[in-house]
């Protein structure tokens, strides 16, 4: 569905990512892990058209999507749910979730993805008028997400959707996200909580400084040396700066 | 001093104030969703007053009937603009979309001037309608029809705005721009065409508040930065990012000045709008109705 061939992007002379090549199949569930600063949020905001990339292409289905401005990537069904949530803080949440459905494709069928997306999130029901920067982290990431699927996305990017939020809301919008995946909505997930990412995915790539370090099935990375040492926590002597910082994450 | 000079004094202040409130409108909203300051907001709204002028002159047309040609007229001048001049400051960011917008508009700010000096020269021109100083006398305060009506429309257009920004898709995408760009794009909105259509509604206000004050005042070529300065005052005073919230607060300058005139002496009009401008900056630096 998606392929990214050598893509490479900077801000200004700061090189951000190096040949980055990948691909997505229609109804898998990939996920991307790595460091800080390693160059996932760039890489997520490129696909979507934020970002222009200096070199490569990114394809969707066979056509190049990379010279796109960013409302006619999500015309094609490409949704990104950004870091932070990113929601309209002032507006209400109906009414951020009306805007996730403002291309013509959607806007169709805004009246039905309303009532599923809060299906999927019942607590939005009670809240659909307050402002949206009133909401709990939580809450706010279950309207970016609600957005973004109000834009009838066939394939939903999400980066860092964790981020900042408590283990207990944590493990909802993983389910919530499964939940879209088994639907057959293709997922493009870029995760710190490794371990927690890694068991819902169907492959996974590990990005370091820019570049893909390795790749392969949810499982089979779980059970890398390297993964686990890095990502995962498990040292088998602790003490290295990296392993500490990479435990301190999780 | 008798009551009804106050309260005289006072609705003339709400009349002018009703002026101050949409031109600051206008320069509120292209400021607060494309994040350029435009420096010949002034100047659009200089050359609204000298559209209406031309066709009460030319055409006699009634100058609040003129206001069906001088409105689109405004509006696409406005999206002319933004094509061919600001769409390449817009896509700037940081600093230099800040810089560049005040130098590109304030050069803009020249040429039009010296176009309309070409075309209409540099006199000082004014609109009298057949019922221009007849009115009406309410506990004995004067209502001139003029000043009416330009409250009226002043009111009715920052109704039809909000009505328009609260209600509509095309309204709503237009807040949420303001609000986060980015966010905005990738709900699916064109940000381009936000901006487009953003100046050329920020133009037509322009070109509403030019014909109330060529009904009112006589206009020149050289109105423009003064209105811009007033404007800009306003939205501040508001708090940026309160697209609305400029017009109430232009009601009030608008009376505070008229007030101030009353009591201290005429001299000092122009002086109250600057210290309240010096209070609020010290005191509530967010604005009257900013959040923080």
């Amino acid at each position: 569905m998606l392929e990214v061939r050598e893509l490479a992007a900077a801000y200004g002379d700061l090189r951000v990512l190096w040949d980055i090549s990948l691909e997505v199949h229609t109804g898998e569930i990939v996920v991307l892990i790595g460091p800080n600063g390693s160059g996932k949020t760039t890489f997520l905001r490129t696909v979507a058209g934020l970002h222009r990339p200096l070199s490569g292409d990114i394809r969707l289905e066979q056509t190049p999507i990379h010279t796109l401005p960013a409302h006619q990537i999500v015309e094609r069904g490409i949704i990104l749910v950004p870091e932070g949530r990113r929601l309209f803080g002032g507006m209400s949440v109906l009414e951020n979730l009306e805007l996730g459905a403002f291309t013509a494709r959607a806007r169709v069928k805004r009246h039905e993805m309303l009532k599923r997306v809060l299906d999927l999130f019942p607590i939005l029901s009670e809240r659909l008028h307050q402002r949206a920067a009133t909401l709990s982290g939580g809450q706010q990431q279950m309207v970016a997400i609600g957005r973004a699927l109000m834009g009838l996305p066939r394939l939903l990017m999400l980066d860092e959707p964790s981020l900042g939020l408590a283990p207990l809301v944590v493990q909802n919008i993983f389910e919530v996200v499964r939940d879209i995946g088994r639907e057959g909505v293709t997922v493009l997930l870029v995760e710190q909580n490794a371990r927690v990412a890694l068991q819902l995915a169907d492959r996974a790539y590990i990005v370091e400084q820019g570049r893909i370090v390795d790749q392969g099935t949810g499982a089979h990375l779980l059970a890398d040396q390297h993964v686990r040492r890095a990502y995962l926590g498990y040292a088998p002597r602790a003490g290295t700066t990296t392993d500490r910082s990479a435990s301190l994450r999780e | 001093m008798s009551i009804e000079t106050v309260a005289q004094n006072l609705v003339f202040g709400l009349f002018v104030g009703s002026m101050y409130g949409v031109a600051a409108v206008g320069l509120s909203l292209v400021f607060g969703v494309l994040k350029v300051l435009n420096v010949a907001h002034g100047e659009l709204l200089m050359i609204g007053g000298y559209v209406t002028f031309w066709l009460f002159a030319v055409l006699r047309i009634d100058p609040f009937l003129s206001m069906l040609v001088t409105v689109p007229a405004l509006f696409l001048l406005g999206v002319v603009l933004d094509r061919i001049i600001f769409r390449h400051v817009t896509r700037l960011t940081g600093e230099a979309k800040i810089k560049n917008s005040l130098l590109v508009s304030f050069g803009l700010s020249l040429i039009l001037q010296n176009v309309v000096i070409q075309l209409f020269r540099a006199d000082e021109r004014s609109v009298q309608t057949s019922y221009s100083g007849t009115g009406l006398t309410a506990f004995g305060i004067v209502l001139p029809y003029t000043r009416l009506l330009i409250l009226v429309i002043a009111l009715v257009a920052i109704l039809s705005l909000h009505t328009f920004l609260q209600r509509t898709y095309t309204g709503k995408a237009i807040r949420a721009t303001a609000e986060d760009w980015e966010a905005a794009a990738l709900a699916g909105i064109s940000i381009q065409s936000v901006y487009l259509l953003t100046f050329g509604l920020g133009a037509a206000l322009a070109g509403i508040a030019g014909t109330l004050v060529s009904v009112s005042y006589s206009i020149t070529p050289s109105i423009g930065l003064a209105w811009t300065l007033r404007a800009l005052v306003v939205i501040v005073l508001a708090g940026t990012g309160r697209i609305l919230g400029a017009f109430p607060v232009g009601l009030f300058l608008g009376v505070a000045e008229a007030l101030s005139a009353t009591f201290i002496g005429p001299a000092y009009r122009e002086l109250v709008g600057l210290v309240i401008f010096l209070f609020v900056l010290l005191l509530r630096p967010q604005g009257l109705f900013g959040r923080t």
